[in-house]
C-alpha cells in the first residue's frame, strides 16, 4: 500500500503527555536531548543519578548508550544541562556544577576525578595527569581514557595535550579541540 | 539465527507511534488518546524484558489490541462518540472508508480486519494480537468480511 502521510495525528500535547507520564512512572534508564552548540550539535544524557553523556555523533551514542546503560531512552529536555552548557560556551562559566554519573572502570575514575581538575584555560600533558592519578608511567593508557571520556566539555579532556605541546587527538576531531582551547583562551 | 538488536525506546516510539494511533482511531473512535498513551506506556514497562528486537511492529500492535479491548468490552454501554473534541480528519481514504465500515463489528471482528486490511499484518501477527491462533483469527478477518458485506448489501 502507498500511504504518503501529509501530516502527524500526534499533537505536541499527546506527544508531551506520554512523556511526561514515561517519566512519572519511573521507567526510564536514560533522558537525553540533541543541542545546538558552536562545536556543533551534542547528544547530552543523563540518569537519575547525573549526567551520562555528552557525545558529538549523537545517533552512534543512542545505540551505545542503550546498549550499556538502558535501552529505555528517551528525548526529554536536560534544562540544567543546557544551561550550564550554554553559559560554558559564552565564556561565563568556567566551572561546571552538574552532578555526573560516571560508570567507568577505577583506573578510569581516577583519571577522570585528576581531569577534573585541571583549571579552565590551562592545558596539562597526558604524562602529568598520569602522575597526578598516582600512575605515572601510564601516559599512554590516560590517552585512552580519554578518548573514551563519556562527559568531554565538562571533563575538560580538551585541556590535555602532548609533552611538546601538540595537540595529539580528541574525540570530537581536533579542529574542536582547538576551538574549545580558543575559548578558554588557552592558546 | 540473526540477531536482530532492540533499538533505543525513543526510536522504536517514532517509528511506530502514528500507525498505533490510527489504528486505535479506528477501533475506538474518540478514546483513543488515553489508549494510545497506555499502549506505549505498556510498551515501556516491558521494554527492558524484551529477548530480541523481531516483531516489534507485530508486537506494539498486539498491545494496542489489547488495549482496545479491555476499552470496548469495558464500555459497550457507552456511545463511540461520546465526547466533545472534534474527530481528527483521516486522510487516508481506505481507512476512513474501514473505520466507517468496522464501526459495528464486534471487538475482535474489527481488529482482525483493521489489522489484515488496514495494516497488511499476516495472520500469524494477528493471531498474537488477538490472543488466539491463526486458525481463529482468519476466522475472525472473513466472518467480519461476511457481516460488512450483508451490512453494505443491506445499505446498498
Amino acid at each position: 500500500m502507498n500511504v504518503t502521510r501529509s501530516f502527524s495525528n500526534i499533537t505536541p500535547n499527546l506527544d508531551a503527555g506520554f512523556r511526561a507520564a514515561a517519566l512519572a512512572e519511573g521507567l526510564i534508564d536514560v533522558r537525553y536531548d540533541l543541542l545546538d552548540s558552536p562545536v556543533g550539535e551534542l547528544l547530552v544524557a543523563a540518569t537519575d543519578r547525573g549526567l551520562c553523556r555528552i557525545s558529538y555523533f549523537p545517533e552512534r551514542a543512542e545505540d551505545e548508550i542503550a546498549r550499556t546503560i538502558g535501552r529505555r531512552l528517551l528525548r526529554s529536555p536536560l534544562d540544567e544541562v543546557k544551561r550550564e552548557l550554554d553559559e560554558y560556551f559564552s565564556g561565563a562559566r568556567h566551572d561546571f556544577e552538574l552532578s555526573l554519573d560516571l560508570r567507568v572502570a577505577e583506573f578510569h575514575e581516577d583519571v577522570l576525578r585528576e581531569l577534573a581538575r585541571v583549571p579552565y584555560g590551562t592545558t596539562t600533558t597526558y604524562g602529568a595527569l598520569a602522575a597526578r592519578a598516582g600512575h605515572p608511567k601510564a601516559a599512554r593508557a590516560v590517552g585512552t581514557v580519554m578518548n573514551r571520556n563519556p562527559i568531554p566539555i565538562v571533563l575538560p579532556c580538551h585541556r590535555v595535550v602532548g609533552a611538546n605541546g601538540s595537540l595529539t587527538g580528541y574525540a570530537g576531531g581536533l579542529d574542536v579541540k582547538e576551538k574549545l582551547l580558543a575559548l578558554e583562551g588557552a592558546r | 539465527m540473526e540477531v536482530v538488536a532492540i533499538p533505543p525506546f525513543e526510536r522504536f516510539y517514532l517509528a511506530h507511534r502514528e500507525e498505533v494511533f490510527g489504528y486505535l482511531r479506528r477501533l475506538l473512535g474518540q478514546r483513543a488518546e488515553d489508549a494510545w498513551q497506555e499502549t506505549f506506556l505498556r510498551a515501556l514497562r516491558a521494554y527492558d524484558r524484551l529477548e530480541h528486537g523481531r516483531h516489534l511492529r507485530a508486537w506494539v500492535f498486539t498491545i494496542a489490541t489489547n488495549v482496545a479491548m479491555d476499552e470496548l468490552r469495558g464500555k459497550q454501554a457507552e456511545s463511540l462518540d461520546d465526547e466533545s473534541e472534534p474527530a481528527v480528519e483521516l486522510k487516508r481514504d481506505a481507512f476512513r472508508d474501514l473505520e466507517h465500515l468496522t464501526g459495528d463489528l464486534p471487538p475482535t471482528e474489527r481488529a482482525a480486519v483493521v489489522l489484515r486490511y488496514g495494516y497488511d499484518l499476516p495472520y500469524d501477527a494477528i493471531a498474537t494480537a488477538l490472543g488466539s491462533n491463526e486458525q481463529a483469527a482468519r476466522a475472525a478477518a472473513s466472518s467480519g468480511v461476511r457481516r460488512l458485506r450483508r451490512t453494505h448489501e443491506r445499505h446498498a
